[in-house]
């Protein structure tokens, strides 16, 4: 029993949310539109569709990425996120199981110092953290998944020690009794079930890594080959005075491409993880 | 069972133990004892006391005015994101055509990162005023309310989502029962579903509260605290203490430990706050 009324309002809403939905995207449109037109033609007029005179093709993108290397650092971003995740998965999955179930002054202590971890800004470890990456040859790409295992491990542990936690007990003890190893039974038994979890954690800590600007930037510079994609970002509109506008704008959208398409690909599990992390966390 | 366990807590926990205590444990300690020391590089310190916090306190640091920064765009910003998240998190709760694209849409900006956004967002921003002649660094009021905007548009999506969850947990028959009762929608939502999703509530006060408090990449893109740092927040203020000129390290690090302190009292109150709600339920 809809009302005439209430139908009515319904039509009001929905326009209002057509709108919002404009606003969030526009944005992105902004960026996309611009970065067809040529450089001069942005600053003038920003809002108008690309037409024929102002209209560049892709000579921004190609610009864009012979200055900038961008597909270099897509690539290491792509190679620290991946690493990252696969290391703090398996990693911190066993960390939080060894502390669940052990109970011990060690596990105990170490399970709060994770989660104390978690509260720190990274600006209380910043300096510090460099020098000692820089000490012990860290700054480099296997090195930064080294800083990320490091960095993320508390929420992650948190993460799973709480799911850790709601698993029945019988179920490793029969495994044992079988004549599995602790190994045989995190693996064969545990891990399985601990899925949705791991999923969680594989989506926060990938968004984390990928979108991470000061880490990168502190420990491996901008002067190696190695950069990731926010700094390359932050290099090209931070480097020079004269700045390429539509090359800007070129590189901005070829940076979200990627996140775009992530997350029209795993919209469910990202929306799910982020929802289930922020509750927990 | 737990005895076997222990046996391999090595190959359980050392590879997340060693990554943090390098990323965090290590740095952390050596962070607390340097905001005591004057240095320039780690190995360099020399004991003096106070004298940094003292630094980090008077005028000519800029750390007062970015806390002052700070904490107005901290309570703007949380009040407009979470007003904003829950009213559309209501309207997409009403069985709207479309509810799912729309959700999608709105969540989508929370995945990209703060440097891409915050350049992305200087662009458009700067396009507006480019009619006007002026620039987003011209005056600390286009700085402010340019953060406000920006950060509504990456976090309204977000915390609409946990409201969304949230008000689909009330029981259907409180609000039947409540209609059948003679409440007007009004009375409805302020008597029955606000206090259903106080726990929803808390959560993204909090969410917002520390992400805004801590945010980084996008002042440091949207605007680097320009005009004469009136735009600067308390990281990026850190920052600056930190790279920005040499001699300052050691005031840089005393701020960072002023800055933990504060976020440590939010989570503490936030810790709380949750318990006491969990009391009530």
């Amino acid at each position: 029993m809809v009302s005439a009324k209430s139908k009515a309002s319904n039509k009001v809403i929905f326009v209002f949310l057509v709108v919002f939905a404009f606003a969030i995207l526009y944005p992105l449109l902004f960026i996309l539109n611009n970065s067809f037109k040529g450089k001069f033609y942005i600053s003038k007029d920003p809002f108008s569709l690309p037409t024929g005179e102002t209209f560049a093709g892709i000579t921004n993108y190609v610009n864009g990425l012979v200055k900038t290397g961008l597909l270099n650092a897509i690539g290491w971003s792509f190679f620290i996120t991946i690493v990252s995740v696969v290391f703090l998965v398996l990693f911190t999955s066993m960390t939080a199981y060894y502390v669940t179930r052990v109970k011990s002054a060690y596990s105990t202590g170490l399970y709060y110092m994770f989660v104390f971890s978690m509260v720190v800004p990274f600006q209380m470890v910043m300096f510090t953290m460099t020098s000692l990456a820089d000490r012990f040859h860290l700054r480099n790409p296997l090195g930064m998944c080294i800083l990320y295992l490091g960095f993320d491990a508390g929420l992650s542990v948190f993460m799973f020690a709480g799911f850790v936690k709601s698993i029945p007990l019988e179920i490793e003890e029969a495994a044992m009794i079988d004549g599995c190893t602790p190994l045989q039974t995190f693996f064969g038994v545990v891990f399985p079930i601990l899925k949705p979890t791991a999923i969680t954690v594989a989506i926060l800590d990938a968004m984390h890594v990928w979108n991470d600007f000061l880490l990168p930037y502190l420990v491996i510079g901008i002067s190696t080959k190695y950069k990731t994609i926010p700094v390359v970002v932050q290099m090209l509109v931070g480097s020079n005075g004269n700045k390429d506008m539509g090359a800007l704008m070129a590189m901005l959208v070829l940076s979200i491409i990627p996140i775009i398409i992530f997350y029209l690909t795993c919209q469910k599990y990202i929306i799910e993880g982020v929802v289930a992390g922020a509750v927990k966390g | 069972m737990e005895k076997t366990l222990k046996r391999y807590f090595l190959i359980f926990t050392l590879p997340t133990v060693i990554a943090f205590a390098f990323a965090f444990l290590i740095p952390f300690v050596q962070g607390v004892y340097l905001s005591f020391c004057k240095f320039t590089t780690v190995s360099n310190a020399t004991w003096t006391g106070l004298a940094n916090y003292k630094a980090a306190f008077s005028g000519g640091q800029g750390f007062m005015n970015a806390l002052g920064f700070t904490a107005s765009f901290t309570v703007v910003s949380v009040v407009t994101i979470n007003l904003l998240a829950f009213t559309i998190a209501l309207l997409l709760t009403r069985k709207i055509k479309g509810t799912n694209i729309f959700r999608t849409v709105f969540f989508m900006p929370n995945l990209i990162g703060g440097i891409v956004l915050g350049y992305t967002w200087q662009q458009m921003i700067n396009a507006v005023l480019y009619k006007y002649e002026t620039t987003i660094v011209a005056n600390a009021k286009f700085g402010f309310w340019g953060l406000v905007l920006l950060m509504n548009w990456q976090m309204v999506g977000y915390m609409m989502i946990i409201y969304i969850a949230g008000l689909q947990n009330v029981p259907t028959e409180l609000i039947e029962a409540a209609k059948i009762d003679g409440a007007t929608p009004w009375q409805t939502l302020i008597k029955v579903k606000i206090p259903m999703v106080m726990s929803s509530i808390t959560i993204c006060m909090f969410l917002t509260l520390s992400n805004s408090f801590k945010l980084f990449d996008q002042n440091k893109a949207l605007t680097d605290g320009a005009p004469m740092k009136k735009t600067q927040m308390l990281a990026l203020n850190i920052y600056e203490t930190f790279y920005g000129r040499t001699g300052y390290e050691g005031v840089g690090q005393a701020k960072a430990v002023v800055f933990f302190i504060i976020v440590v009292a939010i989570a503490l109150v936030q810790l709380t706050f949750t318990r006491s709600k969990e009391v009530e339920q």
